[in-house]
């Protein structure tokens, strides 16, 4: 764990501020009237933002080898996006429901 | 470390994707969080933000060989767990003063406290786990035990904890605040 550099105070506490911001922005569209998806997908993307700059400036992913970042991220993303295959499931059951009813 | 975070991020996956699954496959998911609910989830967010910034500090302070600092700022971030979880404890209460057990609630849909309490309860027990975890590489570095990489590794798994409760905060209690 060797580095050439880390981040310095200024970049570590606008990380911080911009955090707490992006938190702020996510309360205030929680009480936004939007659809459930619009909803969900905005607040992911910033969710994912969030996560983002912790892995890059908090656990300094971004000063660390770029091989580090290329043998564990792709290989998660990937696994992510398998494991969405059971959303069809989940909305053939809703659909299942109201054809019961 | 990086591969522990690795398989407990899939680990969180698993069980935020089964509160998806539910949620999407119910007519109609419980929304209970009243604003001071929110309120506190936020500060929540706020404090564990916070703590993480500490860890960055300890970490460095450790690097630099400056040992009472890094201790303190350790024992700081430590503290916005212990703050972190005395809150989530107070808003579990709340929700079980109003009658919602992990198969039973009183909103319908069952699954609700199942899924609420699996989802935020394994967060907690990581908190958990991370502040003692800390406090031993704290006391640990204070006797020269253990080494400034020692450090930087639980900053890792704090940060991580931290980064999963970014995903919980806005899934768990955003999407399920009341609104009007």
């Amino acid at each position: 764990m060797e580095h050439a550099e880390t981040a310095g105070n200024k970049i570590i506490f606008s990380v911080w501020f911009g955090l707490l911001g992006l938190t702020v922005l996510e309360l205030i569209l929680a009480y936004q009237e939007l659809p459930l998806g619009t909803m969900l997908s905005v607040l992911m993307v910033l969710s994912v933002v969030k996560a983002a700059l912790i892995i890059a400036y908090f656990m300094h992913l971004r000063y660390e080898l770029p091989s580090l970042f290329v043998t564990l991220i792709p290989a998660l993303v990937f696994v992510l996006i398998m494991m969405t295959v059971f959303f069809a499931d989940s909305s053939r059951l809703a659909h299942m429901r109201s054809l019961l009813e | 470390m990086w591969l522990f975070i690795v398989s407990d991020a899939i680990t969180f996956s698993a069980v935020i994707f089964a509160y998806g699954y539910l949620r999407l496959a119910s007519d109609a998911w419980p929304r209970p969080f009243e604003t001071p609910s929110i309120a506190n989830a936020t500060v929540m967010t706020f404090v564990l933000l916070s703590s993480s910034v500490a860890m960055v500090l300890a970490v460095r302070a450790s690097s630099l060989g400056k040992v009472s600092g890094a201790v303190g700022w350790l024992v700081a971030t430590a503290l916005g767990g212990v703050i972190f979880d005395v809150l989530h404890i107070r808003e579990w209460l709340g929700l079980i003063g109003e009658g919602v057990r992990p198969f039973h609630n009183p909103w319908g849909t069952p699954m609700f406290g199942a899924a609420f309490f699996t989802m935020t309860g394994l967060h907690m027990l990581h908190v958990t786990i991370g502040v003692i975890y800390l406090l031993i590489i704290a006391v640990g570095f204070q006797r020269r035990k253990f080494s400034a990489v020692d450090v930087e590794v639980s900053g890792l798994y704090w940060h991580f904890v931290d980064l999963v409760w970014m995903f919980i905060f806005p899934l768990v209690y955003l999407l399920s605040a009341k609104t009007a």
